[in-house]
């Protein structure tokens, strides 16, 4: 009898196999996750010490000491990215709303970042100008653009990899903003 | 000589291409040869499957250059990992750390060997004792001839 249900063992793991491999593409099926998305190994951590120059033609510049005191978003962008300029109008609304955006301008020529900000407005409070990609790097940047959910304390507590589309906006963002007192 | 030619050049196609430039070599040949081997370790995360040392993308030739500062700043191999794992996280390393997490990926195919092993050894027992249980009784002839034989070794 033990031998029985011994022969039944293979059978039995490879259901197992198959409800596991179906739970895994079914997470990643249409409007699933996407596994490509690498989670930050910043949450809940202090934002990492830095001190950005203005882009050229600008006075204000980003440090770290300039985050904390009020929750507010994080973005690194650039003129040349296209992700960026679809995202733009995202950031304009959040702007309206009075959420402060900061801006990392990633590796952009000082003019072309310049002219993006007058022909689509400009959402941020400051902007850096990380010429090398350094300070992108210490935030654990790899993908543009890179928006940082950052609290009241100078904490991390989110990040988006990619444009932040309309929906992501009220399904995404602005709840978390809402849970962490935005 | 044509052939020569045909033969150095066949002989540099199949040399591993690395991304690194040269104006991204150390002049220390012992501090560029770790940090080649650390850049071998580290996930670019642009491309993902494959390493910095390989990758061509922009944020893979930062990530060299950084590795390679770590090292003339004078870090250890271990201190360059951790200074990239603390920005990027475990998943920036090509061979994942021993804990919690990661215990299934690092036993799972020993796992599944000796699961198969074991598979096998019972399979192999259960014929065995099959074979035993439906022996069947000797024929006549059979009986006969055994009969012939132990009487001829028991004679002189």
């Amino acid at each position: 009898m033990a031998m029985r249900s011994l022969s039944l063992l293979p059978i039995g793991l490879f259901a197992l196999l198959i409800i596991v491999f179906g739970i895994y593409l079914w997470q990643v099926g249409p409007g699933g996750k996407d596994i490509s998305q690498i989670p930050s190994a910043l949450i809940n951590k202090p934002v990492p010490a830095f001190d950005l120059p203005p882009i050229e033609g600008r006075t204000d510049g980003l440090k770290s000491a300039d985050l904390g005191g009020r929750v507010a978003l994080v973005n690194v962008w650039a003129s040349w990215c296209p992700p960026c300029r679809a995202e733009h109008s995202v950031l304009m609304t959040l702007a309206r709303d009075g959420v402060p955006i900061y801006g990392v301008n990633y590796k952009d020529q000082p003019q072309d970042a310049l002219r993006f900000l007058t022909e689509l407005g400009n959402p941020f409070a400051r902007i850096g100008a990380d010429t090398d990609g350094r300070v992108a790097i210490d935030w654990g940047v790899y993908g543009y653009p890179e928006t940082f959910v950052v609290d009241a304390e100078g904490r991390i507590r989110y990040r988006h990899v990619g444009p932040i589309n309309p929906g992501q906006l009220d399904s995404v963002i602005r709840p978390i903003l809402r849970k962490i007192g935005g | 000589m044509i052939r020569a030619a045909i033969a150095a050049l066949l002989l540099i196609a199949v040399l591993p291409a690395s991304a690194v430039q040269p104006d991204e070599i150390l002049a220390d040949p012992a501090l560029e040869a770790r940090a080649r081997e650390i850049s071998k370790d580290l996930r670019c995360l642009v491309c993902q499957n494959q390493s910095i040392d390989d990758s061509d993308a922009s944020l893979a030739r930062d990530l060299r250059f950084l590795v390679r500062d770590r090292l003339k700043a004078g870090d250890s191999d271990d201190a360059v990992f951790s200074f990239i794992v603390e920005r990027y996280g475990d998943f920036v390393l090509l061979r994942p750390p021993f804990k919690n997490s990661t215990l299934l990926l690092w036993i799972g195919p020993a796992l599944i060997f000796a699961t198969g092993i074991f598979g096998v050894w019972t399979w192999h027992r259960r014929r065995r004792t099959a074979e035993i249980f439906e022996a069947k009784p000797l024929s006549e002839d059979e009986r006969e001839r055994l009969n012939s034989i132990l009487a001829a070794k028991d004679g002189p």
